[in-house]
């Protein structure tokens, strides 16, 4: 191919046309490169910066004490209870935060599909939250269970489902799962839309088909629905999940990761431990653990679907 | 047409659980509102209601707090990374739309990865590379950490919606004696600029609501609403009036925007998910 060219270019009269040729080829290129170089330098480099500190001793304030240490800070990891407490927290974030959301995005979304008067009113507002910025979310949630004038507090005392009220963030048991609904808010309009979107896509005709044979609507939601959107399903699950799985931003507003270590995810730890300790060798190792999890889980997770999500 | 029972079906069935749900879904963002509309000292003691409602703690907001001075450093940081998100991405999109290269499907995928990568894995060594640059505390530092997202995004965008035009336009273009630069510009680019404009937007969103950026590598100088709202927190008690009122004022040009662009969005987003 390249000799090929070689020789083209020899002769004198097919000078243009090779040319252009050459041009041709290096165009695509060429159009990539500013978006290339400049991903290149933002986000490949750190993250080389990032591995390349997670193998060292690096306290910020020590900026002569920086040696390589080899793999010493993800061993230490192993040995750090905090690092097994985050762990269990971020399992338990992706596990119940998930399902939740799938869950009441699905309802959201079959409902939004049937004909109502003011259905593009409630399509329109049920996108909210999405729109509204973390900190805002964090810390209205954060006024929603405050302990004294909190007006979830307030409600279940006067339903009396609760007798006292229920500080609900300053408490290791519940702390975790009241940020989890708090997601959950947060989350769910993501999958009503992607859901929905899916929905539109099934002919009528299937429906219409299936009632003359007598299905009845389970077997049709079953058999049918299900079906039609399920790639869509793999693809918003995988988006959400690595996004859940990101997300120190409600937590770190929330609580900070209190009381104690109750809050804790592994960002969030990797996080606070740079952040606090100024500490980016351990931290960077944190994250790198992190990442590999999480790519872990993308791998398993499409292999089990069976399909990339396009 | 409707009989009155399957109306009434209607109700039961569709209406009641959609109204429910929605009450979930707005009943914080009004119990916001409220207490933003409530004075701070009556909050405690009588609770947010609608009874004696103020706008003193937006007045505070703006004249106390300085408020706008943070809006104008949001709106900075986020326009800037739109036009650092769009520009890049543009002639990448095209690329990957239209032509056959080595290594396009590696890079396509490699800009889909990226988006999945954790914050935390970047936020440290942006720290570092920003503090050895000089850069701490500037816009600049802000709108290119906001871009390692923006940027990714928006080529996966761009790409799905340059894809929607047929390529015989472009053929068609240079057959008339255009160069690929001038289909690209006069032919697709204009066809596009919806597709354009409502990422743009999402960035612009995306960028404004950010905080962990913001709160890392900001500071006194360049401080966005997120930040500004959470400092709000006093060091003893929280002023949960002033609050809620910034919250609802940080929340708004976002809110707008998105209701805006919401259909023409979720139709590039779900895209390539529907297909699949």
């Amino acid at each position: 191919m390249l000799s090929g060219d070689m020789t083209m270019t020899m002769t004198s009269s097919e000078w243009p046309s090779s040319r252009a040729a050459l041009a041709k080829r290096v165009l695509p290129y060429a159009l990539l490169s500013p978006a290339v170089i400049v991903t290149l330098a933002i986000v490949f480099f750190p993250m080389l910066q990032a591995a390349w500190m997670s193998l060292h001793d690096y306290i910020l304030w020590k900026p002569n004490a920086i040696s390589f240490v080899g793999l010493k800070n993800f061993f230490a990891a192993f040995h750090d209870e905090v690092f097994w407490i985050s762990l269990k927290h971020t399992v338990i974030w992706i596990g119940l935060t998930i399902p939740s959301q799938l869950l009441l995005g699905l309802v959201t979304a079959l409902l939004l599909n049937q004909e109502f008067p003011w259905r593009p009113l409630a399509r329109a507002l049920i996108i909210i939250p999405w729109a509204l910025p973390s900190v805002v979310i964090g810390l209205m949630w954060v006024w929603i269970y405050d302990s004294n004038y909190g007006i979830l507090n307030d409600f279940l005392l006067r339903m009396n489902i609760i007798q006292d009220s229920v500080p609900w963030l300053a408490d290791p048991d519940t702390a975790l799962y009241a940020i989890i609904l708090t997601l959950t808010w947060q989350g769910f309009p993501f999958f009503a839309v992607m859901i929905l979107a899916g929905l539109q896509s099934i002919p009528r005709s299937y429906y219409e088909a299936a009632s003359i044979d007598g299905a009845s609507k389970w077997r049709q939601f079953w058999h049918i629905t299900l079906p039609g959107i399920s790639g869509v399903l793999v693809t918003a699950v995988l988006l959400r999940t690595i996004w859940v799985a990101n997300s120190i931003d409600v937590i770190y507003v929330m609580t900070g990761g209190g009381p104690g270590y109750a809050t804790y995810t592994l960002p969030l730890y990797a996080f606070v431990k740079a952040r606090t300790n100024l500490d980016f060798g351990y931290g960077s190792s944190l994250a790198v653990l992190f990442t590999i999890m999480l790519l872990g889980i993308v791998v398993v997770y499409l292999r089990k679907v069976g399909k990339g999500a396009d | 047409m409707v009989s009155h029972k399957s109306k009434l079906r209607r109700m039961l069935t569709v209406e009641l659980p959609m109204v429910i749900i929605l009450l979930f879904t707005l009943g914080p963002y009004l119990w916001m509102m409220l207490t933003s509309l409530t004075q701070e000292d009556k909050l405690f003691t009588q609770g947010p209601s609608l009874i004696g409602a103020t706008f003193e703690n937006y007045y505070r907001l703006f004249n106390t707090v300085g408020f706008l001075d943070n809006m104008i450093t949001s709106f900075i940081v986020a326009a800037g990374t739109v036009v650092v998100g769009l520009t890049l991405s543009v002639t990448a999109a095209y690329s990957f739309s239209r032509f056959n290269f080595i290594g396009k499907k590696y890079l396509l995928t490699q800009f889909l990865i990226i988006n999945m990568f954790p914050i935390v894995l970047l936020i440290l060594p942006l720290f570092v590379l920003m503090r050895v640059l000089g850069l701490l505390d500037s816009h600049l530092a802000l709108i290119i950490a906001n871009s390692t997202v923006a940027i990714p995004f928006s080529v996966w965008m761009m790409t799905s919606y340059i894809n929607g035009i047929p390529k015989s336009l472009d053929e068609a273009a240079m057959t008339d004696g255009c160069t690929r630069i001038g289909a690209l510009r006069r032919v697709v680019l204009p066809l596009c600029m919806p597709g354009i404009v409502a990422t743009g937007i999402y960035i612009f969103i995306t960028a404004w609501n950010e905080y962990l950026y913001a709160l890392s590598l900001g500071g006194s100088n360049v401080r966005p609403i997120t930040v500004a709202i959470q400092t709000l927190i006093g060091e003893y008690e929280v002023q949960w009036g002033l609050l809620t009122s910034g919250g609802i004022v940080g929340a708004l040009p976002a809110t707008i925007l998105f209701l805006i662009v919401q259909k023409r969005l979720i139709s590039g987003m779900t895209q390539g998910a529907v297909k699949g």
